[in-house]
């Protein structure tokens, strides 16, 4: 990576969070959530939540999620949710730092908890899955040199997609594709709550 | 004829001759059984179903109780070791119940949830498995197999040949269809082979999702429920 980049969406900048803002955020837990290699599905879950997000919303902040897309979490965080498995560099860049910041961290969904659909390519290889997209491509233009795109800005592809718990120790796993709004708001409610993280079977399912 | 034994330290009175497994529904203890199909002998294959005679453990569906023999099924060993033998084969094997037709109606998948496995302990494999789609009615998408060999064992033609056969050895091992004999089974009989597969492996063509999320077979009642009133396949 260059040392000149300057429009990263952690280092724009931002306006100053006030000092009501402060103090009404003060004593809440703090809860940041993030996306790697999945379709956001979990995410979706999330927000359906509906209203029951507001109550929870008097216990918990929200410090970055998926929604602003802000890569890195300033300070301390008590609860990282990450949703999506790790298939490329900046997946493994993003996991590693939510882990360094994050007390507890909770992977979500079974592309973070398997490598879910993404993980289909693992079986095939990855020279043939980019072969299959960029070189063999019935969609390439014609005349074209065929290229496999390469650049420092673009992530490299690891080898395999891996589960989260392959690239950094997680805490607690939360199965589904995607998980349901109610298993979302067990573990949210649970972790607001100060209780352990145990989910009943009727909320543990793969699919 | 009636002998009494214990399931972990409940008397109960079953028939001589029942399993461990029979032995743990009469007491109203569910231990999770996997490749046993309550219509057919005990294969015995998969093992998921650990539990404890006498202090030893054994496959709570093949393993039969004698008079006075003690039974545990609930302790947190024998969890821990179902639950790993579930992994394992999630490890194994490409499972990917997303996008599997045979979610919701998956032995291995209610099963898994059951022994409390939220992903498998063990690094996940992505075998590269070879599909036979060549068959006019059956999809065997071997991704899903578990090597139970209930199809194996179970699957006859009116003639009574077998359909599916095993071949290789070790983590080379994988069920062949038999396409010839494939041929000659009835509608029915295909449907009893695909219905007797407790993964996604053996697939009806041209059926695809036809059962809507909420009213699949685990949907209406889980795996656990099953078992506990005797319904064992």
């Amino acid at each position: 990576m260059s040392d000149d980049r300057r429009d990263l969406s952690h280092e724009l900048p931002r306006t100053p969070v006030s000092e009501a803002t402060v103090a009404a955020r003060r004593g809440k837990l703090t809860v940041a959530t993030i996306s790697l290699c999945g379709c956001w599905g979990c995410n979706l879950s999330t927000l359906d939540l509906d209203e029951r997000l507001l109550p929870l919303l008097d216990l918990v902040t929200i410090t970055r999620s998926s929604f602003t897309d802000l890569k890195r979490i300033a300070g301390r965080c008590d609860v990282g949710l990450v949703e999506g498995g790790v298939a490329n560099e900046e997946n493994i860049e993003t996991l590693r730092h939510f882990r360094e910041h994050c007390d507890v961290l909770v992977s979500v969904g079974a592309c973070a908890l398997w490598g879910g659909i993404p993980s289909l390519r693992n079986s095939i290889g990855l020279d043939e899955c980019l072969a299959t997209a960029y070189l063999d491509s019935p969609t390439a233009v014609p005349g074209d040199r065929p290229t496999i795109p390469l650049h420092p800005e673009i992530p490299r592809l690891t080898d395999r997609v891996r589960p989260c718990h392959e690239v950094v120790h997680m805490d607690y796993f939360l199965p589904g594709c995607p998980p349901s709004n109610d298993a979302v708001f067990a573990v949210l409610d649970a972790v607001a709550h100060g209780r352990p993280i145990d989910l009943p079977t009727s909320l543990t399912h793969y699919d | 004829m009636s002998i009494t034994v214990t399931v972990d330290g409940v008397p109960v009175t079953v028939e001589e001759g029942a399993t461990v497994a029979d032995a743990a529904t009469a007491a109203g203890a569910y231990v999770p059984t996997l490749c046993f199909h309550e219509d057919h002998p005990a294969l015995g294959t998969c093992r998921v179903c650990a539990a404890r005679l006498d202090g030893r453990v054994v496959a709570a569906c093949s393993a039969e109780v004698h008079d006075g023999a003690e039974v545990e099924v609930a302790a947190d060993d024998l969890a821990t070791m179902r639950r790993q033998v579930v992994g394992l084969l999630f490890a194994e094997g490409n499972h990917v119940c997303p996008s599997c037709e045979k979610s919701g109606r998956c032995d291995l998948q209610a099963v898994a949830a059951e022994t409390g496995m939220l992903t498998s302990e063990f690094p996940y494999r992505y075998p590269g498995r070879e599909t036979d789609p060549g068959d006019a009615r059956i999809w065997l998408a071997r991704d899903r197999c578990i090597l139970c060999q209930r199809c194996v064992d179970l699957v006859r033609d009116d003639e009574g040949r077998p359909v599916f056969t095993l071949t290789g050895r070790g983590p080379d091992t994988r069920v062949e269809l038999d396409h010839a004999t494939a041929a000659g089974l009835s509608d029915e009989q295909v449907a009893a082979a695909v219905d007797l597969c407790p993964v996604g492996a053996i697939l009806r063509k041209g059926v695809g999702y036809d059962e809507p999320i909420g009213a699949r077979r685990f949907d209406v009642a889980s795996v656990r429920e099953r078992a506990l009133r005797g319904e064992r396949r």
